[in-house]
């Protein structure tokens, strides 16, 4: 009898897994950056879901739990790896829009803010994205990847909305702030504006 | 009228739609009559389509996807599948 449940639970383990794979995968890419990475968070996600799974009273909208498990285990491993990144200096004051105004690197340009993106394909987004601190890139990524609304980023994160409100402000700061860094440091402004004189 | 730094400041908020009622109506009356904040919004706006963009180049890799249902079944105890 118990083993009957048992089986039955895990059959109902795999249903609710096969769905969510590709989504997990993909979150997990992004939130670690490589895919070799990204495999093992899976993994270690899966097996933290199986073991919660028997106690997991709401089996509806397991998206969003699943999210969750995942996310938690990415926060673990990296704490593990780097107990250090905890310490987080955001300049909130900084504004990329206003920055471009004032260099304006294209001056023969009448969209010079959009100049200034298309500089960017998906790869580069993705290297400022990198720079940024963990927690900061998961609110990021959860947001405006995967369309996450704020609340549900604070059931995921376990933070009131207000925590997550302030995080992704700080994460969209460092995110401008990382766009011109890496612009600046790589000349891209500069070539750019030198090809056109 | 709020000020720029003010309208500034909620224009990625308002764009989550996780403004409160009142403050969205603020910030649309200023954006009624401010060019520069109409601009720095665009400009927010097309961020977030660059960083949705990058969702995308995720997918499983076929072997990748075969050591992941394995696992699923293991864990589920179905052995080690086929």
């Amino acid at each position: 009898m118990v083993c009957e449940r048992g089986a039955m639970m895990s059959d109902l383990f795999e249903q609710m897994i096969r769905p969510h794979l590709d989504f997990l995968y993909s979150l997990a890419v992004r939130l670690c950056g490589n895919r070799t990475a990204a495999e093992d968070l899976v993994q270690d996600a899966l097996l933290r879901a199986f073991r919660a799974f028997p106690g997991l009273r709401n089996r509806e909208h397991p998206r969003l739990w699943l999210t969750r498990v995942l996310t938690s285990a990415f926060h673990d491993r990296r704490r593990s790896e780097d107990p250090d990144a905890s310490t987080l200096e955001v300049d909130t004051e900084f504004d990329l829009f206003d920055r471009i105004t004032e260099e304006d690197p294209f001056p023969y340009s009448d969209r010079v803010h959009l100049d200034f993106l298309d500089l960017f394909d998906d790869a580069k987004i993705l290297e400022v994205l990198q720079a940024l601190h963990p927690d900061l890139r998961a609110a990021l990524i959860l947001a405006y990847l995967y369309g996450f609304t704020a609340k549900e980023i604070g059931a995921i994160l376990d933070r009131p909305l207000g925590t997550v409100l302030a995080w992704l402000h700080r994460a969209r700061k460092q995110l401008e702030r990382e766009l011109w860094e890496y612009a600046s440091t790589r000349h891209l402004l500069t070539s750019r504006t030198e090809a056109r004189v | 009228m709020i000020s720029c730094k003010e309208a500034v400041s909620r224009l990625w908020v308002y764009l989550d739609r996780n403004l409160e009622r009142v403050r969205e109506q603020e910030l649309e009356e200023h954006l009624g009559l401010c060019r520069h904040c109409c601009g720095e919004l665009e400009f927010a706006r097309q961020i977030r389509e660059r960083l949705r963009a990058t969702a995308a180049g995720t997918e499983i890799p076929p072997r990748t996807r075969e050591r992941l249902e394995r696992f699923v079944r293991r864990l589920s105890g179905g052995g080690t599948g086929p």
